[in-house]
């Protein structure tokens, strides 16, 4: 065990994870946090807790990673470049762990511009494959970045992401294979939604060899509405929405798009957990908490196993 | 070179308006080429000054130096700078504190906004190029510099940001680690960005001096 989280025992007892996310609210708002994590508890392995997310201020990840772990629920602490240099970093990774927080993700974080702040300072001192670099040699040889000993060294399982579906397509899987030289211990993916594409995404890591050291969470978002499928196809950068998506939630009945929506996200998750080199799933359901005890039961990964 | 940009009108009028006689210094290199604070940018900023100050009788001189990041070509002024109680430079920020520490009891006044080091695209419009990060890794990345023309500099990318050969920050800025590829692919040295490069050296945030070989010696014997 490097970490030992749950989320690490889980995958190691060679159960198909699946995991959760959660954004912190925009102020001290402690309930709404609280009330979002009752529909995850017990159907998610871990819970994301996202990083000032789109570069809106929010409250800090680790603070709601806390009160992930006060409710019961493991968290996943996401942390971005953007942010903080090499220094804070450190200092929020020793922090984190202290307070019982053994998961972190890795992330360049969004550009500045799109946040409540465009005119702030970027900081991106290190990048997100940097980032995880530092983490594993705190973790494993006990080092701050600068070399100097650590005194008690922080345990943390490192997560990175990876985006399967960008231009050039033929990078994406080299650009994974640097997260796991530079210590991914797993994988959580951009949203998919063109299967086709992260089939071959997922052939291209077995034949690599990368699935053998990594472990690869798919990002699963279910579509709640056509305007989301289509905001999502020309708006958000690095997403990739086939038309056979927005023509399957047009074919039914208005009040059923959501649901189809559901069904899409579930025939997909059936479909990794048969996928050799896919280890779990992450959901990803935006502002949509709510739903995810349906969702897990309807995509047949409940009981969430005990280890 | 160096690219900058006038500031506007108002901004130079307001900041002139409580003196009496202002000598308006232009630089004759990167600003000059970049048409920001060249000789004529002096003649039309004077121009548009002196018709705003018509009726207070503020007088505005001209000199345009070789350079203003040269003590040699500052000196061209020493006996100048007495006539005037304000000088009002053209020249790029390093420029105006040469020009400043030249003269340290005239109020130094910036007329240009100092934008970045880069390159003519075409006359009149120019494209930021350099950081000045001082750690150049375009051997490595293609001749692309991902410090300046990726969004958030990174080392490592592109990031999940990467849209279709465009910067998720716009899409009419490309983006950085596309570009780096595509050269690296084309000219079959993809090999160089396989590895992890490491967190860069970034200790460019104090004042930095550069002595070409040769000149040790005679800087120390100067500073002895």
């Amino acid at each position: 065990m490097k970490a030992g989280s749950k989320l690490e025992r889980v995958l190691k007892a060679g159960h198909f994870a699946f995991t959760g996310e959660v954004g912190p609210p925009r102020g001290a708002n402690v309930n709404s946090i609280r009330e979002k994590l009752k529909h995850l508890k017990g159907n998610v392995d871990m819970v994301n807790v996202t990083d000032n997310q789109t570069a809106m201020v929010r409250m800090s990840s680790w603070a709601a990673s806390i009160i992930c772990i006060q409710e019961g629920v493991e968290p996943n602490f996401q942390m971005v470049c953007r942010d903080r240099n090499r220094i804070a970093m450190q200092a929020d990774i020793l922090g984190a762990y202290a307070h019982g927080i053994r998961n972190m993700l890795c992330l360049s974080g969004d550009h500045q511009m799109f946040g409540d702040h465009p005119q702030s300072k970027g900081v991106f001192d290190l990048d997100s494959m940097q980032l995880i670099m530092m983490v594993k040699k705190m973790r494993d040889e006990g080092k701050f970045l600068s070399g100097a000993d650590i005194d008690v060294k922080p345990e943390i399982f490192i997560g990175a992401a990876a985006n399967p579906f960008a231009e050039p397509f033929e990078w994406r899987v080299h650009r994974l294979a640097k997260k796991v030289a530079a210590g991914a211990d797993f994988i959580q993916t951009q949203c998919v939604y063109n299967m086709p594409k992260i089939r071959e995404w997922i052939r291209q890591a077995n034949d690599m060899g990368l699935t053998e050291k990594v472990y690869i969470l798919p990002g699963v978002t279910p579509m709640k509405s056509i305007g989301m499928a289509k905001y999502m196809q020309s708006k958000v950068p690095g997403m990739d929405v086939p038309d056979e998506i927005i023509k399957r939630l047009q074919g039914v009945d208005k009040k059923k798009v959501a649901d189809e929506g559901i069904k899409i996200a579930c025939e997909q998750i059936a479909e990794f957990k048969e996928m050799k080199g896919v280890a779990g799933v992450h959901l990803m359901p935006i502002e949509w908490e709510h739903m995810v005890p349906e969702i897990a039961e309807r995509a047949g990964v409940l009981p969430r196993p005990e280890v | 070179m160096i690219v900058a940009e006038r500031k506007p009108f108002d901004e130079i009028r307001n900041m002139v308006s409580n003196y009496k006689k202002v000598l308006t210094v232009g630089c004759g290199t990167c600003v000059a080429v970049c048409l920001a604070g060249g000789s004529k940018e002096v003649e039309t900023l004077n121009a548009e000054l002196n018709l705003a100050f018509k009726k207070d009788g503020i007088e505005f001189g001209a000199e345009t130096l070789e350079r203003q990041c040269d003590m040699e070509f500052l000196a061209e002024l020493d006996n100048k700078v007495d006539q005037y109680d304000c000088l009002l430079s053209m020249a790029c920020g390093a420029g105006i504190q040469f020009l400043a520490e030249r003269f340290p009891n005239k109020p130094v006044l910036p007329a240009v906004n100092t934008s970045f080091i880069g390159v003519n695209l075409d006359v009149g419009w120019y494209e930021e190029k350099c950081r000045a990060c001082g750690q150049c890794v375009l051997a490595m990345t293609g001749g692309v510099c991902p410090v300046t023309m990726c969004a958030k500099s990174l080392f490592n990318g592109p990031c999940g940001g990467t849209n279709k050969t465009s910067c998720e920050i716009h899409t009419d800025q490309p983006c950085a680690w596309f570009k780096i590829y595509e050269r690296l692919s084309g000219q079959g040295r993809l090999a160089q960005i396989m590895t992890v490069s490491p967190p860069n050296d970034w200790s460019n945030q104090k004042p930095r001096k550069v002595i070409q070989p040769g000149y040790e010696e005679r800087i120390k014997a100067m500073h002895s």
